[in-house]
């Protein structure tokens, strides 16, 4: 019961630290390649284009 | 865990984003600088106008293309952590590693999933087209990408045949719905740069994706076979 419970914990702690890599990719594409702030846009505009992100 | 998401992840897209940049810079680059002189107005396109196809192209920016260089490498991070939380994802429960050329083909899939599936209805846009307004676009975007990775992970690891048809219906509803459509067409490049800027762009993207597919796959064994040793 308790290797159970453990393993159990353990599989929960691994779900865990994808979703929250895959929330930082997220969060990555969405500062570089969608943030509308005026600078980030200037500097990365010529790769959103290349990219497909709808750009402005 | 999370670190060795998050190491093999800045290792394989910041390789793969490198390559990505360089090969944008040479082969969409050039297209997307003909097309800021129609954007801008240099030349001019429709009615009595005529142009040469050939003009000469300032393609060696240092500081604008070292931008590009480097949020490409910085966006290809973002795409490494989420394809590696799938392949992680995947492990769980196979429990087998994750071969580089299989990594190709993973990161064929994920072109599938971010690049090409919202390009069916909002293609990359070449510089001076006309678009919708950029946050409903925006939206469509992530919701497309979104619906079209839950659809090909229901197909590829679902063998029951409703999941194929749940799949394939998650990824047709956000183009039958319909992306946003500008309300008039007030681009001034000429359709033969559009055409070319889309096509390259999409090439490029499949090549880059199928090179960080197997790099992150390359690194993520790296790193586990390093943080269990």
């Amino acid at each position: 019961m308790v290797a159970l419970l453990q393993s159990f914990s353990q599989s929960r702690s691994q779900m865990l630290s994808i979703f929250l890599a895959a929330l930082l990719g997220l969060l990555v594409i969405y500062v570089a390649g969608h943030s509308q702030s005026h600078i980030l846009h200037n500097a990365a505009h010529d790769v959103r284009h290349a990219t497909g992100f709808p750009c402005h | 865990m999370f670190f060795r998401i998050l190491i093999s992840g800045l290792f394989a897209g910041s390789l793969g984003g490198l390559m990505a940049g360089l090969l944008q810079w040479y082969f969409v680059q050039p297209v997307l600088l003909h097309s800021e002189l129609y954007e801008n107005g240099i030349l001019k396109h429709f009615g009595e106008f005529t142009n040469s196809a050939q003009q000469s192209l300032d393609t060696l920016q240092p500081i604008r293309d070292g931008l590009s260089l480097l949020f490409s490498m910085i966006i290809y991070i973002g795409y490494a952590f989420l394809l590696i939380s799938a392949m992680t994802l995947r492990l769980q429960t196979s429990g087998d590693r994750i071969t580089f050329h299989q990594g190709i083909v993973w990161g064929i899939i994920g072109y599938i999933a971010v690049h090409l599936a919202p390009a069916i209805s909002l293609p990359p846009e070449v510089p001076g087209v006309a678009a919708a307004e950029v946050q409903p676009r925006q939206i469509w975007w992530f919701t497309t990408v979104f619906l079209t990775v839950i659809g090909i992970w229901l197909i590829a690891f679902k063998p029951k045949i409703k999941y194929f048809f749940i799949g394939s219906a998650l990824m047709i509803a956000p183009h039958i719905f319909g992306a946003p459509e500008p309300n008039v067409f007030t681009g001034p490049a000429p359709t033969e740069i559009g055409a070319l800027f889309a096509s390259r762009a999409l090439g490029i993207g499949l090549v880059s994706w199928a090179i960080l597919g197997g790099l992150s796959a390359f690194f993520l064994h790296k790193e586990t076979v390093r943080t269990a040793s």
